[in-house]
């Protein structure tokens, strides 16, 4: 019998629903696991056994998750559970709440094994920007696992959790996800309750699942999926049973190849195995559309004025005030202020912030921030246009493999420039997922990307679950 | 085309409520003229007829509710990660001047 630790959330659903498994094996076995190998990885910013185990006693078994281990990102709030966005300026903080998401997977029986690394505040795309130090890619220990979802990511992949809740501003679960070999997906923004996610960019900003299938995201996604009240961004309609749509089928299904995503600076490995996977589909009978997505090259920009945008105003409530960091021995309140924030957020923290108080200030608001909010109309209108042609969109996830530790990290906009495919999808508020597609010759993952109309997430899952049903590249685990 | 430096930095580093180091303003100013310069890019587009996205989904309208009166989150807890408090009340240094 195969190892737990390794099993999907559906298989170990199965297993504690018809066979009676001890869903504290699974916690047991878990734990020894990131004993052993989360020191060299450190997907967990924390871990708590004693914490699993207690909450396994008193969770929900009626639930459809009963006794399945999850994974949560430091961004997503726990009722009493430190949460931090792995930065300075929270340390300490135990949310009075939990975030819905939270609640749901509570309701739904899931155990909560800890909290994973991210970029500070969700700012960058290699863990790299945590004040707890980088996560390690588990295909290889000297490079990125991405981000900001790394530690999520890279979690699912080594086997040290089930399965894992990451959020997407520009790209930050799709593409660790495609980094660490998983699969991760951005809901249509309003799918999924962003209450109780500490903000980064309001208007961007989702939360979705990092799994070891397709199988499992659609399961995730329906239990988190939702309207809340306590969102008022959330929307009302109703939530498909999104396990219906994992069909092995894409006969006839209209998928659309846009121009702009394969150009040069894309990694040749990237680009054949993208081209072969859309091999596959046309081999499977899908109808393939080439379509044109003219605005793509000016997403990084407006991404890059947008969500810093949101993010300077946003993270103004960190003043030392209401939680985490003060910094003692300021002369007056303003002084508290900025020696407080100063020292407590870091250095690409406060690159988000002075970019969008500038993109903010006065003088400028027109020529960068309202001239951006017209590009993001823009670039909805191409997917407009392009969903009049065709059912889903494929594109690479990212535009290489796993960079190595430190490669990017004293360029910024080189490592803005690596969401270029991600960014268009936040910007348009439509659902993208990454999966398996292939590997480099290095043997690192390759993802793909799989883009559809708002709330068809259930084109999306048909078409991956097709795609995972035919092929084998899900399969393969990292060597650990 | 407009660009940024330092004396820019320093302004919005005031207004961002940070105190940066020579090294820190030295190194911000170079990094944001830099990323500022790639999305001036954005002005290659005439968008002089184009409207701003307020919402990314057209169905969404404003959302209202009843005016009624619930539970919400008890002071104690609200008041749990103060890093000072004074009885149901934040603490902070003086503002207003005086004794």
């Amino acid at each position: 019998m195969a190892d737990l630790f390794s099993r999907t959330a559906n298989e170990l659903m199965q297993m504690i629903a018809k066979d009676g498994l001890d869903p504290s094996r699974i916690i047991a076995e878990l734990f020894e696991r990131i004993a052993r190998l989360d020191g060299k990885i450190k997907a967990f910013v924390l871990a708590n056994k004693a914490g699993a185990l207690e909450r396994l006693d008193s969770a929900n078994k009626k639930g459809k998750l009963f006794g399945v281990p999850i994974l949560i990102k430091d961004n997503i709030c726990v009722e009493g559970e430190e949460t931090t966005c792995a930065s300075k300026i929270l340390k300490g903080f135990k949310p009075p709440y939990d975030a819905t998401v939270a609640k749901r997977l509570k309701e739904a029986g899931a155990v909560l094994i800890g909290k994973a690394n991210m970029d500070e505040f969700a700012f960058g795309s290699s863990c790299e920007t945590s004040s707890y130090g980088p996560t390690r890619n588990p295909w290889d220990l000297g490079r990125i696992p991405g981000g900001s979802s790394g530690g999520s990511a890279a979690a699912v992949a080594a086997d040290l959790a089930t399965f894992a809740l990451g959020s997407d501003t520009g790209g930050s679960i799709r593409q660790p996800a495609s980094l660490c070999g998983v699969v991760g997906l951005k809901p249509t923004y309003g799918r999924v309750s962003r209450y109780g996610l500490i903000a980064f960019a309001s208007s961007l900003d989702q939360i979705g699942p990092i799994t070891k299938d397709v199988q499992d995201a659609a399961i995730l996604l329906g239990v988190i999926a939702g309207h809340d009240e306590m969102d008022s961004t959330s929307v009302d309609i109703p939530v498909p049973d999104y396990t219906k749509s994992l069909v092995k089928d894409v006969k006839a299904l209209r998928i659309g190849v846009p121009k702009e995503y394969f150009v040069e600076g894309i990694d040749k490995d990237v680009a054949s195995s993208v081209k072969a996977a859309i091999g596959v589909f046309k081999d499977l009978g899908a109808r393939l559309i080439d379509i044109s997505l003219p605005h793509t090259e000016y997403a990084v920009s407006a991404y890059y004025i947008v969500g810093p945008a949101e993010a300077s105003s946003n993270l103004a409530r960190f003043d030392g005030v209401q939680y985490g960091l003060r910094s003692e021995g300021a002369g007056d309140l303003i002084d508290m202020y900025i020696q407080t924030r100063s020292k407590g957020f870091g250095e690409e923290a406060k690159r988000r912030i002075l970019l969008g108080t500038y993109c903010l200030s006065s003088g400028y608001y027109d020529a960068y921030y309202v001239k951006a909010l017209k590009i993001r109309t823009k670039i909805k209108e191409d997917f407009d246009r392009a969903f009049e042609k065709c059912d889903c969109i494929v594109t690479p996830t990212s535009p290489t493999a796993a960079f190595r530790i430190g490669e990017r990290s004293a360029d910024p906009l080189s490592m803005y420039l690596s969401d270029v495919f991600t960014i268009p999808a936040n910007l348009a508020g439509i659902p993208g997922i990454s999966i398996p597609c292939g590997f480099t010759g290095d043997g690192l993952p390759i993802g793909l990307q799989i883009l559809a109309k708002p709330f068809d997430e259930e084109a999306i899952f048909r078409a991956a679950y097709t795609f995972e049903q035919s092929t084998d590249f899900h399969k393969k685990r990292p060597n650990l | 085309m407009k660009t940024i430096d330092k004396n820019d930095v320093k302004h919005i580093a005031l207004l961002s409520r940070l105190s940066l180091s020579e090294d820190e303003l030295e190194i911000h100013s170079k990094q944001l003229a830099s990323i500022v310069s790639y999305i001036n890019k954005l002005n290659e587009i005439d968008t002089s007829t184009v409207l701003p996205t307020s919402h990314v989904l057209a169905s969404l309208k404003n959302v209202f509710r009843k005016d009624v009166l619930k539970v919400s989150l008890p002071a104690d807890k609200a008041l749990a990660n103060a890093p000072a408090r004074d009885g149901d009340f934040f603490k902070v240094p003086q503002v207003i001047e005086g004794k």
